[in-house]
């Protein structure tokens, strides 16, 4: 898998949906992530790409949609 | 270190159910229950200002203690909702208990204020003897501010709660504590002059879930203890599901966490105190017993204190 199918994977576990929106829509605005799933979704990405997401990167914007979770994740490369 | 004397608390008599708020608002009763855990909150009257809130949670808590006002040293009063700018609660609460020239501090602080006015008690209290810890919020009076976001206004009350220290002894010994401050984050949950309470809801949330229960880890840590040896965890009360989350990255029963959100939403820095005022009165504090306190708060600033109880 790559990337994106991997983080998708995550959403769809963590927002126990089967499906995902489009990889650039919010997923807040549409409904898939509340405020309360946001830190296990970091957790989880915390694991499935075993690094560690520091606070200071803990900003609501890096985790909007799957694109920019996508390009945070490539950035800790 | 010090010690915790007693808890205090006042709360206004007027009860705003989720009924009265959500037709008032348009929203959903069940929802502000499901995103918050609050059931009902308390308003003040008009006219009942932060400092009468703090003085009445000040008195309860000196009668508690079987202390007069002359015997306080040192008076900190912490509120994010102060009417004014200057002077702000404190010295006007001093006025009220009678407590003649005795150094009233503001702390104007939101959230943690409660806590972090405790820690800053016991570290002064060895210069001032006994020390007075208010935290009075009217947050009815930020949330009305035009224009109204309902998802805000909904989880807010009004109440006061105090509690002393003491360098002589008490019901509890405070054993360690833990501040933290971080700026970069000062934009995501403020208050300026004339304006309705900002709230970015998910960074708020973001950052309390991974430090609250970090405060908590750090402190106990450096005690060498684990959760499960704590009697109680008394956190500041900002909503159910974040304190259900804090418990469980513990690894312990939510039951472990002290909550009483559902009756008065969250009170802001009189929040955990008066949680503390309500455990410490039933069941109350038995010899040996590990109690922990934790807050988090705009700034951001957070914390945690570790007490153990000693009869």
């Amino acid at each position: 898998m790559d990337n994106r199918e991997r983080i998708i994977a995550i959403v769809k576990g963590v927002s126990k949906k089967s499906s995902v929106p489009d990889a650039s829509e919010s997923l807040f605005d549409s409904g898939f992530l509340d405020s309360f799933a946001l830190p296990d979704m970091v957790g989880e990405l915390e694991r499935e790409f075993q690094i560690s997401i520091p606070d200071s990167d803990l900003n609501p914007r890096k985790f909007e949609s799957i694109a920019r979770i996508e390009a945070y994740i490539e950035s800790r490369k | 270190m010090a010690s915790i004397l007693a808890f205090g608390a006042y709360l206004p008599e007027r009860v705003v159910t989720n009924q009265e708020l959500g037709e008032r608002l348009k929203c959903d009763p069940g929802w502000i229950r499901e995103v918050s855990g609050i059931e009902e909150r308390r308003y003040a009257a008009p006219e009942e200002s932060v400092a009468a809130m703090g003085a009445s949670a000040a008195r309860d808590c000196l009668e508690r203690a079987g202390i007069g006002a002359g015997d306080i040293g040192l008076i900190i009063v912490a509120s994010g909702t102060a009417g004014r700018r200057f002077p702000g609660p404190a010295a006007s609460i001093a006025l009220q208990l009678r407590a003649g020239q005795t150094p009233a501090i503001d702390l104007p602080m939101a959230s943690a204020g409660g806590l972090f006015g405790i820690a800053l008690a016991s570290t002064l209290a060895s210069s001032y003897g006994n020390v007075l810890v208010v935290a009075a919020e009217k947050m009815s009076a930020v949330v009305a501010r035009e224009p109204i976001d309902p998802g805000v206004a909904v989880l807010f009350g009004d109440g006061a709660g105090a509690c002393l220290i003491s360098r002589d002894g008490g019901s509890a010994r405070i054993v360690d504590q833990l501040l933290h401050s971080d700026g970069a984050f000062a934009e995501d949950l403020r208050l300026d002059f004339d304006a309705p309470l900002a709230m970015n809801g998910r960074s708020v949330i973001m950052q309390a879930s991974r430090k609250i229960p970090g405060a908590i880890s750090e402190i106990l840590a450096k005690d060498h203890k684990v959760p499960a040896e704590v009697e109680i965890f008394l956190m500041h009360q900002a909503n159910q599901n974040l304190i259900d989350r804090v418990a469980r990255s513990l690894g312990v029963e939510p039951a472990k966490f002290y909550s009483n959100i559902r009756r008065y939403g969250n009170t802001s820095s009189a929040s955990m105190l008066i949680a503390a005022s309500e455990w410490w009165q039933n069941p109350g504090p038995k010899a040996g017993q590990l109690i922990c306190f934790s807050a988090f708060g705009a700034g951001f600033h957070w914390g945690s204190l570790l007490v153990e109880c000693v009869a």
